[in-house]
């Protein structure tokens, strides 16, 4: 899975990575000295250099890394599972359920008893959408996939419109709109303990697929002669639902939906592998994580009185390759 | 007991009936050719060869093993298919496609045999000097020479390729049934579905007709492409090259003009 012709690309994007996540530790409004808010961390000290790195920018640049690499990384397994470079893990519907279990959450007022409910409503919207979806595509391949995961994303949006549309106070209205946008504003290490162990789980279940996605790129029926079994419980195919879902779930229910970087990082990065799916699974990771600590540093740099979500900002940056991407197709025909 | 064998093989796809108790075989060191009209059900025979396609009744039996008990690594060391349609090759360099031909020795981790069997597999399909091209560049023809080099290179002791020779030249065409000559003498088992019944005559050891599911008639080529069961399962009249057979005209009232199909 890891070629050695890959060896200085992976070490630039884990190099950028470490620094970006450096660097978003000690950069903020207030002066910390970040090694003595460590040190004091460490020793359980709880100084106001610690509490400001320990409970404000490490839970962000945490969650920065875990949300930007599963993104990513499942945008590579979602393309080469799916054979079309414009997959993206919104595809299956399941950042859609994240986000209506989110929104009734909020809808139903749940919101203001604990802070732990609204990811968790997240998370469950997002379980029950893996659900529908694996009933749904039963055996069929993935065609069916898609089409079911079409399905699902429209019914919640729809669903989660008409919540919207419903809702009591305009100012319910308004936070929920922003939780959609997508941001890593606020975040807790709650929100990381509810988070990083389903994207982990995922990520790891995606990447026993690696040399699978391979053998697909030739075709179905070479894969299974090649002695990969496509279909049934340990199949591929579950193996990339479930990883996908399990980990962009958890990932939606605490960060809202954060568009563009599944769909652009593999994109920009599939010709330094080779077009090899495999290959490109970690960097694609590792880009993801350094896209989405770069997209959390903008933020902060750039928002006035209102802050600018980060999902806006990874959709600002990623329709331009679509853009591009067309252009390239329409050149290519003519 | 070495070989690859259907016994009794019967198998439907969406309900409609597409092999009828079909027994065939290939033992190591021959080629056997699968010949017959369009939809006779010879992919669908290969494929259950190959384990891809479970058979409703009957068995699959490998080197004494039943197939369908084996696990999917193991089969896929000891058989290599080469199925009729394949995905356009992704712009990878042709090199590190042939060299998936090794994913069912990945366990193995012999990164020094792997380049070997992909070395061989690119000289044998005459590819060396495309080694570093993108397969989605290649042509029509290049791509089948590509598609089979990936075949080769898992160097399993049985080949199953579904109408290989169908998108090449006359000359590459002879070279690819050259390679399955030197497979066979080799002591590989190669099983091969052809539509062209001069290359399949001169060069498997036996030929396996196949019409509506059934197989018709199985044997040595000059037992089987006789003008009588040409007659029957193609429709066509053949004329005779030295030992091969071309297809000469349809068996209908029909002008001999406009008739000549070859």
């Amino acid at each position: 899975m890891i070629d050695r012709r890959d060896y200085p690309l992976i070490a630039v994007l884990a190099a950028g990575v470490l620094g970006m996540l450096v660097l978003s530790l000690a950069w903020g409004d207030s002066p910390v000295s970040l090694p003595a808010a460590l040190r004091d961390l460490m020793a359980g000290r709880h100084s106001v250099g610690a509490i400001i790195v320990g409970q404000l920018r490490l839970p962000r640049a945490i969650l920065g890394v875990s949300i930007g690499a599963a993104l990513g990384l499942c945008g590579a397994v979602m393309q080469g599972y799916l054979r079309n470079p414009l997959a993206d893990p919104g595809l299956l519907g399941v950042s859609g359920g994240a986000a209506l279990g989110a929104v009734l959450v909020f809808y139903t007022g749940l919101a203001g008893l604990s802070a732990v409910l609204l990811p968790a409503g997240g998370l469950a919207g997002a379980l029950l959408a893996v659900l529908l979806l694996l009933g749904l595509v039963g055996q069929g391949g993935t065609l069916v996939l898609l089409l079911a995961g079409a399905a699902l994303s429209s019914f919640a949006a729809a669903l989660t419109a008409m919540a919207m549309n419903l809702m009591p106070s305009p100012y319910a209205a308004y936070e929920v709109m922003r939780w959609v946008m997508g941001s890593l504003t606020d975040r807790t290490m709650t929100d990381v303990g509810i988070s990083l162990p389903g994207t982990v789980a995922g990520c790891l279940l995606m990447l026993t697929t690696a040399l699978a996605l391979d053998a697909l790129a030739l075709g179905d029926e070479v894969a299974e002669s090649m002695g990969f079994r496509l279909r049934g419980l340990w199949g591929v195919q579950t193996r990339v639902v479930v990883g996908a879902a399990v980990a962009v779930g958890s990932c939606v229910a605490v960060s809202g939906a954060i568009g563009f970087v599944g769909l652009v990082v593999p994109h920009l990065l599939r010709p330094l592998t080779g077009h090899q799916p495999s290959r490109l699974l970690l960097p694609s990771a590792l880009g993801g994580a350094l896209l989405l600590l770069v997209a959390d540093a903008a933020v902060r740099l750039l928002s006035g009185a209102t802050e600018i979500q980060i999902g806006v900002l990874t959709a600002l940056i990623g329709a331009p390759v679509f853009f591009h991407r067309v252009i390239a197709m329409r050149r290519g025909q003519s | 007991m070495t070989g690859l064998a259907a016994r009794g093989v019967t198998l439907s796809l969406g309900g409609r009936r597409v092999l009828h108790e079909a027994s065939v075989g290939v033992a190591p060191g021959e080629i056997v050719g699968v010949i017959g009209p369009n939809g006779a059900g010879k992919s669908t025979l290969l494929r259950a060869l190959a384990g891809i396609q479970r058979p409703d009744a009957g068995v699959v039996m490998l080197d004494g093993r039943e197939l369908a008990g084996m696990a999917p690594g193991d089969r896929a060391r000891r058989l290599s298919f080469l199925p009729q349609e394949e995905m356009p090759p992704p712009p990878m360099r042709v090199e590190d496609l042939v060299a998936f031909g090794r994913l069912p020795h990945r366990a193995a981790r012999d990164e020094a045999r792997d380049r070997a069997a992909v070395a061989r597999a690119l000289g044998e399909t005459g590819l060396l000097d495309l080694r570093g091209r993108p397969g989605s560049q290649l042509s029509g023809g290049e791509r089948a020479r590509l598609r089979l080099a990936r075949a080769l290179a898992v160097e399993a002791p049985y080949l199953l390729a579904d109408e290989p020779v169908a998108a090449l030249d006359p000359a590459h065409a002879l070279a690819v049934m050259a390679s399955f000559g030197r497979l066979a003498e080799g002591g590989r088992g190669v099983a091969v579905v052809l539509h062209d019944l001069t290359l399949a005559g001169r060069f498997c050891h036996r030929l396996v007709l196949m019409r509506d599911g059934r197989v018709a008639a199985h044997g040595r080529p000059a037992e089987i492409l006789t003008d009588a069961a040409m007659r029957a399962v193609y429709g066509v009249t053949v004329r005779r090259v030295g030992d091969a057979v071309v297809p000469w005209s349809l068996t209908d009232g029909r002008s001999e003009e406009k008739q000549v199909i070859s």
